[in-house]
This record gives C-alpha cells, structure tokens and sequence, in this order.
C-alpha cells in the first residue's frame, strides 16, 4: 500500500473581483497544514478554473468571491466539472454572501460555505473530515 | 525640546517608576508584549527622553508650512471642515443619481463614484465577463449615455466628483469633461479627483488591465492633460488605502504608497516637458483609518512630513503647495465584521476621530452593514452623521494637531518615518518600485503581514469583538441592499440603444485615432474626449488600449 498522498487544494478567485487578501491567507493557511496549494490569481473564469482543477488534479476547489457575483461563478464552477466527469472535486466557496444564498449554493453542488470571521483552523477541520484524495476514494482509480 | 536638567529629572522619575512596574512584571502581570493592530510593538510609558531630539521647527514647524506635519493649512478645520465625500454607487446609473442626491440633502460635500466591476476592469455590461457583476459593486456605467443620467441636476462646477477608477480612468474621466461641457462649465472651474494610481493595482486592488509599463504611461497621460487644461483636476490619488486592506502594516502603507508617488513624479519628468512645480501641486494621496487609533495618527502626520522632504530634497520642487500632502481618507473595511454588525458603528466612528486629529482633507466612513453587502440607505445615513458629529459636536475640530507634543504620538510619528525610510532603501536596492512590483515584493510583504494577523486572531492574541471573543450565538437581524437581478438587462438594452443610435462612422474614426496615439506616443487624451463625445463606450476604448499594449496576468504570489 502506498504511503497516503497530500491533499492537493486549487483555491480560485472567479470573476472580475479583485479582493484576494482571504484568498490568500487561505492558501497559505491550507499549504500550512501540509497540503500542495494551486492559486491561480485573480480574474478566473469559470472555465479556467474547471481546468486548472482537472489539470491539476486536485481534490479540493476553494473559490473566494467578495463582489456579489457568487451565486452564478460557484455554480457554473460545479456545473462545468460535472461536464468534464470530474464531479468527485469538492467544491467549497466563501466571500461576502448573503445567508439567504447558503442554500442556493448548497443546492448547486457547493459542500460548504465559510463567512467572514472563520478561523483556518475551522477551514482545515472540516476539509480534514470531508475531503480524501480523490483516487483514494473512487474505484477504479481514474 | 528639553533642557538637560529636565531630562535628567525625567530620567531620575522613571528608574523610580520602572521599580514599580517591575514589581508587577515580577508578579506575572505586565508580561504581555502589547503591540499595535500593525504589530509595533509599543512601550508602557513615553516620556520626554523619547523624543528629545525633536526640533519644533525642523520636525514639526507651524501648520501650513513646511514641513506640514501638522496640517495643510494654518487654521485647518476652523477655516473649512473636511469633505465629508462618501464613496457610493450601486446598480443603474438612475438608481446612483438617486443616493447622490440623498447625501447631498443630508449634507454630504462631494461625491465620489463606485464602478462596478466590469467598468473598473474596461467591459461594457454586455460583455460576456461581466455576466453577474453589472451593478453589483458600483454603478455600471457603459458610456456618456449613462454618466450624464448618473450626474443629472447635480451642478459639476460646485460640486467635486471622485472617480475611484484605474486601468480606465482616461474613459470616466473624459465623460466628465463631456458632461461639463453639456452642463456648460468650463473645465477651470471643474474640480474633481482621479484615482488613477495603477502600481497599487498591481500590488493590491488587483483591477489591472495592461502590463505596468503602459499603464503608467496613461497615468501620466492624464497628469499631463489636467495640468494643462484642467487645473482644479486631482490628477491622481497615490493610495495606499488597498494596500492596508490587504493586509499591509501602517508601515507597509506609508513607505508603498510614498514610493509609488516618488515613482509617478519621476516618470512625468522623465517623459513630458512639465516642470515639477507645474503638476506636483495636484498630486493627492488616499490613506486608510484602521483601529489602531495612534498609529494612524501617527502614519498621518509622518506622511505629511516625508512628503514635503521628498518633495523639496529629492526633486527639488520650490513651489509649497508642490510639497504639500493633501489626502482623503477611508475608514477600514477590512476592520469591520458580519458579527453584531451594529459594532461597527463604533469602529467607524473611532477610524473617523483619528483621521480628523490625522488632519485629513476628505473623508468616506464606511456603513455598518458594508461586510454584508452595498449600503442601505439607513446604513449610509448613519455613517455620514458620524461624521457630522465628529466635525460638529466632539470639539476636535477647535484646533488645530491637537496631539501634536504627545510624548507618545510624536515618537510613534518619528518611527513611522524611520521605518518607512529602512522601506525606501530595499526598495532603490532593488531598482525602484517598478522593478520591486515585477518581483512580487510588496506582494509579498503584505500577505505575511495579513498571515500573520489571521494567525494572531486565531491565536486570539489580537482581539475582534464579536468574532474571537464576545461572540453572540443570536443573530441581529438588518436590512440590506439588494440588486434587482433585471438591472443586467436593462442597463444591455440600453447600451444597444446607445450603439445603435450613434454615428458609427465618426465612432470608428475616433477610436483609429486613439490607436495612433498610443502607437506614436502622443498624449491620448483629447482623442478619449472626442471618441466618448461621439458615445463610443467604455470597452471599445479598453480594447483599443489592449489590443495596442497588451493584458497583464497576475502572477498569482501567496
């Protein structure tokens, strides 16, 4: 049996919003607690972002939007990884959202979302509880 | 400051007064560090010997002269009050002009206009990248169409706008210069900022569009253009404001931001034929109030000083208004917390107290509900009578650097300045900030600094009500500004009915003449008026801008 690999985590700004201060935190947070960390920078696309994941063959997506645009760029997200049978990527998102939008975004295929005010302790718990590698997880391996 | 026999008394004070204090430190109490929210760390007692190398007139002088650490003006706020300039835009261009004329009813000075995001980034709201964000952040504003209904029956020649945009300054600000000319104002008379400061795009907002190089070549475009035609312009507004938002140290802040400026001056010098004296004095700068109440002062006042020794020392400028600093000031968003929103009133109201003893120009104080989502007008209501009672009930208006001689505020004051400068020379070490901004080292700087303060807010070592401590299970409930989803729709149509009933030919014409001026190095100014009075729009613009010198992509340093 091999040894268990690192979680490899894409954190990702979708959109046109600039604000990465959080994002970046959060990437050096997850490199911290000794996972391999992709940050592609500012102005993703959607279809950017989908790929990088794919590419990068991540097991985790971290998307930050602080701009209003969530709702559509986290949701078009899940919907493209799904489109390229890549849905067994966890998707997770924070930012400035409303509760009222929880939900929605949940109903979209996000498996969390963490608000202003989160520690990176709690971040990493629940990625600890919630994300395997992927291979790890599906048979056979892809 | 002092004579030796007083220092020597002081001293004499505080071995007796350290016995005390080191009784407790022996007991256990007083052990902690205390330190700023920037992490400085501060001492328990400061007493004359810490600043008794200060020189009044050297370090200090009388306000309104150099080296102006204590105010712009001799009589400051008795003379006139800051502007109470708040910065705001949401939706349709009809839905903003409705807030303006809210805030000026209710006794706001100037305004200043939030874009949305595919404005600041130079698309038009059809564009397929601005599907989601039209009128999220700000205004969406596509061409002179929308500015003249944005600025409807407010008189552009009393009032002064604040356009807090950058890769597409050159566009907004030639819708301005249109609309005056509709609303019959010459240009001398209009006064008006730009923010326009692309390096700290590249080192922290993050709305950058071109490669650095010509994006400062527009910037000093505009500084060029305003200097010759439109006077009362602030060309430019040096910030620093996004940087400490991003997590910088007050420190961080005033060296960057102080750097930047050095930068800009240079390259008109190096570039245009103006003189120093011609532009300098309008150059203005944007800082941030953050919570640490003496430590903004303290930044305030030693970007004052090292400004007007910049000004005179290093580019030798002889006019003083050319070594003054005039600066508006923003209280900090990144203080503010989606826990127990109405907390924040009191923060703002601290942010706003210390900017007003930091002698600011200008001010915009930040709504309770804004780390939820665009202002409510019940919300902006409250921040703009925050202001209001500071200016008008609190007193601190009555004179003039009311801390000034502080032991306290004038050393911190005095380390500011040191520490920015030991910024300064790693900064020239390693070819200027250009140079420093290609290798991600501001980049760099700030997000260790913001690691670490996430790091000492999970440790709790550095405290933030609501969120590590004094945390509410309840909820309080508040109403917030939502964005009717139909807005993206509308504000489409309405571009088509602009593309559609405008001269196409004359549109082309004009922009193939933006083009040739930014391939012949001419100023591209007067050609962005003449293209936006024949209603070409914001993109059309910013694609002849890329097309012509190319896009950044950012590097993505964490």
């Amino acid at each position: 049996m091999s040894p268990k690999r690192k979680l490899r985590v894409l954190v990702a700004k979708p959109g046109l919003d600039g604000h990465d201060r959080g994002v970046r935190v959060i990437a050096r947070g997850f490199r911290d607690a000794g996972y391999e960390v992709v940050y592609t920078g500012v102005h993703q696309t959607p279809e950017q972002i989908a790929s990088t994941a794919i590419q990068e063959d991540v097991d985790l997506v971290g998307l930050s939007c602080l701009s209003g645009a969530h709702l559509f760029l986290f949701s078009e997200v899940v919907r493209l990884l799904r489109e390229k049978s890549a849905a067994d990527i966890t998707v997770i998102g924070g930012g400035i959202i409303p509760e009222e939008d929880i939900p929605k975004l949940m109903d979209a295929g996000i498996k969390a979302v963490f608000l202003p005010g989160t520690s990176l302790d709690e971040i990493v718990q629940w990625t600890e509880a919630n994300v395997r590698p992927v291979e790890e997880s599906q048979e056979p391996a892809r | 400051m002092f004579d030796e026999k007083t220092l020597q008394q002081v001293h004499d004070g505080m071995l007796e007064w350290w016995g005390k204090v080191k009784a407790a430190v022996d007991n256990g109490r007083g052990m902690r560090r205390f330190s700023t929210v920037s992490d400085m760390e501060v001492k328990p007692l400061y007493t004359p010997e810490d600043i008794r190398d200060l020189d009044y007139a050297e370090n200090l002088g009388t306000p309104g002269s150099y080296p102006f650490t204590r105010g712009c003006q001799p009589d400051m706020y008795r003379g006139r009050v800051w502007t109470f300039r708040m910065f705001s835009g949401f939706g349709s261009a009809r839905d903003t002009n409705r807030r303006y004329h809210h805030l000026l009813k209710h006794g706001e000075t100037g305004l200043s206009i939030a874009y949305d995001y595919p404005t600041l980034m130079g698309y038009d709201s059809d564009a397929p990248r601005a599907h989601a964000e039209v009128g999220k952040c700000g205004v969406a504003i596509d061409s002179l169409a929308d500015f003249e209904v944005l600025m409807a029956g407010i008189p552009l020649g009393e009032v002064t706008v604040s356009h807090t945009i950058n890769p597409p300054a050159s566009v907004t600000w030639a819708m301005n210069l249109a609309a005056a000319d509709k609303q019959g104002v010459s240009w001398d008379r209009l006064g008006g900022t730009l923010q326009n400061d692309m390096l700290k795009e590249f080192i922290a907002q993050k709305t950058f569009m071109l490669p650095p190089e010509p994006s400062v070549r527009l910037v000093r475009d505009i500084i060029e253009f305003g200097t010759l035609h439109v006077p009362r312009w602030n060309t430019i507004s040096i910030s620093g404001y996004h940087m400490r938002e991003a997590g910088a140290t007050a420190v961080q802040e005033l060296a960057f931001t102080l750097a930047d400026g050095m930068t800009y001056v240079q390259d008109v010098l190096d570039h245009t034929k103006l003189d120093v004296d011609a532009f300098a004095p309008r150059l203005s700068f944007f800082f941030d109030a953050h919570i640490d109440f003496f430590e903004e002062i303290a930044k305030m006042r030693a970007a004052r000083r090292m400004w007007a020794r910049i000004m005179r020392e290093r580019f030798k400028a002889k006019n003083p208004r050319s070594w003054w600093m005039r600066f508006h000031t923003q209280t900090a968003g990144c203080s503010l917390t989606a826990q127990q929103p109405l907390n924040n009133i009191v923060r703002v109201a601290t942010q706003a107290m210390a900017a007003a003893m930091g002698g600011t120009q200008s001010l915009h104080t930040n709504s309770y509900d804004e780390t939820l989502a665009l202002p409510s007008d019940q919300a902006v209501t409250v921040a703009l009578r925050t202001q209001e009672i500071i200016a008008e009930e609190t007193g601190v208006t009555n004179t003039v650097d009311p801390l000034a001689g502080s032991y306290f505020v004038e050393a911190l004051t005095n380390q500011m300045e040191e520490k920015a400068l030991e910024y300064f020379d790693r900064i020239d070490a390693m070819g200027g900030m250009l140079a420093a901004i290609k290798q991600g080292f501001p980049q760099t700087e700030i997000a260790d600094a913001a690691y670490r303060y996430q790091r000492q807010l999970d440790r709790k070592e550095k405290t933030l009500v609501g969120v590590n401590k004094y945390v509410a299970e309840e909820k309080t409930p508040i109403e917030i500004l939502k964005i009717d989803e139909k807005l993206e729709e509308e504000q489409v149509a309405r571009l088509s009915e602009v593309k559609r009933t405008r001269d196409n030919r004359e549109v082309a014409r004009a922009l193939g003449e933006i083009r040739r001026a930014c391939d012949g190095g001419r100023n591209v100014m007067p050609h962005v008026i003449e293209a936006i009075k024949a209603y070409a729009t914001e993109q059309e613009i910013c694609d002849v801008y890329r097309d012509a010198f190319g896009r950044y992509q950012d590097p993505g340093f964490f």
